[in-house]
């Protein structure tokens, strides 16, 4: 059976398309601003990407903050539901989800089985979400992407007073004009987001394994800051970008045939 | 007489300077980067026509954020304690005030005496504070004085949905894309804070009348979001800006009259 998931984020789009259980194509899109757009495109990718097209898909979940706007699927469902599915079969050991997307941070603790037992989310305040790191980047005047590589070489980073996002802004601004390294405040960066990050996952009794999905998964400096505070290491995504595990659990839903909202 | 209070805060520096009681002159300047360079602006500024010179200031007592980096302070009071006693001698019926600064937002209850009996301060998060109307004042491309009489033409109630001042601004400039006027969403944008620091004010209860203070209190628009958002008809004080160094300059003129006894001691 052909099934597609479809994970419309505040900033990025991501699509999945499978057969029984193993990926066929996969597409990450930046948003557009009207979700249906964003879904369209980012699906109409991941089909190119596995040599089919849409009249192949027989069945289809969307999920995401734009999952109530995607024309095509038969059903939605959360994202806590999707990225614990796609982390469970990502990380088949795993027991602890971290999930940092643009826009939000949240955490999930599952059962043996991979089902929830537990969640916690911040989607209330930029701190410690992508959107964090997206200003910092852009006051630093570096990509996201240098922001995590610049952190590595730092040699005196620099300590946020505050998490809030408007403040840390200023506080970077300061530095950058005192002549600070650009290197030890992306430093200062990404430990004020690890803090925030681990703070909120430290709610759930957290148990290994512990695996962290979403775009900000990507972010090296961002994954070994939380291992350092949390004690141990986690599991890597490696097989697949982690940031397209939300769209893959929507697509192993839409195989289970799993009771969502209908369309 | 002549005593003077002075209150550094992130962005401005206020003075206030008494003769036997009376305020005869009062400045407010934007803050550079060196406090004390800030309050000795301030300082000539107040002086200014009143035929005094600095030499002539018997005891400063000075408050705020940057008051450790004062240099010609006598005393150094918290900032609570100074708005707490400013606002009962500007308006002898207050028992709370809402105070909204740059960084900074704080409610204070006290009574008749000015004493302070419970505050609540934020300087955690931009929201709530001036900064978020500076922000968006910012990305509207408005002048942040103009916001309060912008707010007065609304003729539609918006709600934003976001607290966080990050992803409010993305939400406002959506709304702005979506065709929203501006006076609607500059109301909007009020009675969000208000909506913040009207919680805040009602955590540590209640208590009438209320007063606002900081340079906030002067814009009409966020004044009105208060009231509606507390339900209630607040004071307005004359000079609500230099409210914290009117009441470090009448603490300077109780140690004055004390013959010198701080507070504290």
């Amino acid at each position: 059976m052909i099934v597609a998931g479809c994970d419309v984020g505040s900033l990025t789009s991501k699509a999945v398309v499978m057969k029984d259980g193993a990926i066929l194509g996969h597409a990450v899109v930046k948003s557009k601003a009207r979700p249906w757009e964003s879904a369209e495109k980012v699906m109409g990718l991941a089909l190119e990407n596995a040599g089919l097209k849409q009249s192949d898909i027989e069945r289809s979940v969307g999920t995401g903050y734009g999952r109530g706007k995607i024309p095509f699927v038969d059903r939605t469902l959360s994202e806590i539901t999707c990225h614990a599915r796609g982390a469970k079969w990502l990380v088949p050991s795993v027991r602890t989800v971290i999930d940092v997307g643009g826009q939000d941070c949240k955490a999930m603790k599952l059962d043996p089985d991979g089902r929830i037992d537990k969640f916690v989310a911040n989607d209330k305040c930029a701190s410690g979400t992508g959107r964090f790191l997206e200003v910092m980047a852009k006051v630093v005047g570096v990509s996201l992407e240098d922001l995590g590589d610049m952190s590595r070489r730092a040699r005196h980073p620099v300590t946020f007073a505050n998490a809030c996002t408007v403040w840390a802004q200023a506080d970077v601004i300061r530095h950058l004009n005192d002549g600070v390294a650009v290197e030890d405040i992306a430093a200062g960066v990404n430990a004020a987001m690890t803090t925030r990050i681990v703070t909120l996952v430290n709610n759930l009794n957290v148990e290994k394994d512990v695996c962290m999905t979403g775009g900000v998964a990507k972010n090296q400096g961002i994954l070994s800051g939380i291992e350092k505070q949390l004690g141990f290491r986690m599991k890597r995504i490696r097989r697949y970008d982690p940031q397209i595990a939300g769209a893959i659990g929507a697509a192993l839903l839409a195989a289970d045939g799993e009771e969502g909202e209908e369309r | 007489m002549i005593v003077a209070g002075c209150d550094v805060g992130s962005l401005s520096a206020k003075v206030a300077i008494l003769k036997n009681g009376d305020m005869i002159g009062s400045a407010v300047v934007r803050c550079g980067t060196d406090p004390d360079a800030s309050a000795k602006a301030a300082l000539r500024d107040a002086l200014a026509g009143t035929g005094l010179s600095a030499e002539d200031v018997e005891y400063f007592v000075t408050t705020g954020y940057g008051r450790k980096r004062i240099s010609f302070g006598n005393h150094e009071e918290s900032e609570i304690v100074c708005h707490a006693r400013g606002a009962v001698a500007q308006a002898e019926s207050v028992r709370m005030l809402i105070d909204i600064g740059g960084q900074d937002a704080k409610a204070i209850r006290f009574d008749e005496d000015g004493r302070v009996e419970r505050y609540f301060y934020n300087d955690k998060c931009a929201s709530g504070t001036g900064r978020f109307l500076e922000i968006i004042a910012e990305a509207l491309e408005i002048e942040l004085e103009d916001l309060g009489a912008l707010s007065r033409q609304a003729t539609k109630d918006l709600l934003l949905s976001n607290q966080c001042v990050i992803f409010a601004e993305t939400e406002i400039l959506s709304l702005v894309s979506e065709g929203m006027e501006i006076p609607d969403i500059v109301k909007a944008l009020h009675r969000s804070v208000a909506r913040r620091t009207s919680a805040m004010a009602k955590s540590i209860g209640l208590s009438h009348d209320i007063a606002m203070s900081g340079g906030v209190a002067k814009n009409v628009g966020m004044f009105d979001a208060l009231q509606e958002a507390l339900k209630c008809d607040m004071v307005r004080l004359d000079k609500p800006q230099v409210n914290g160094a009117y009441g470090a300059a009448l603490i300077a003129a109780d140690i004055v009259a004390s013959g010198g006894n701080r507070p504290q001691d």
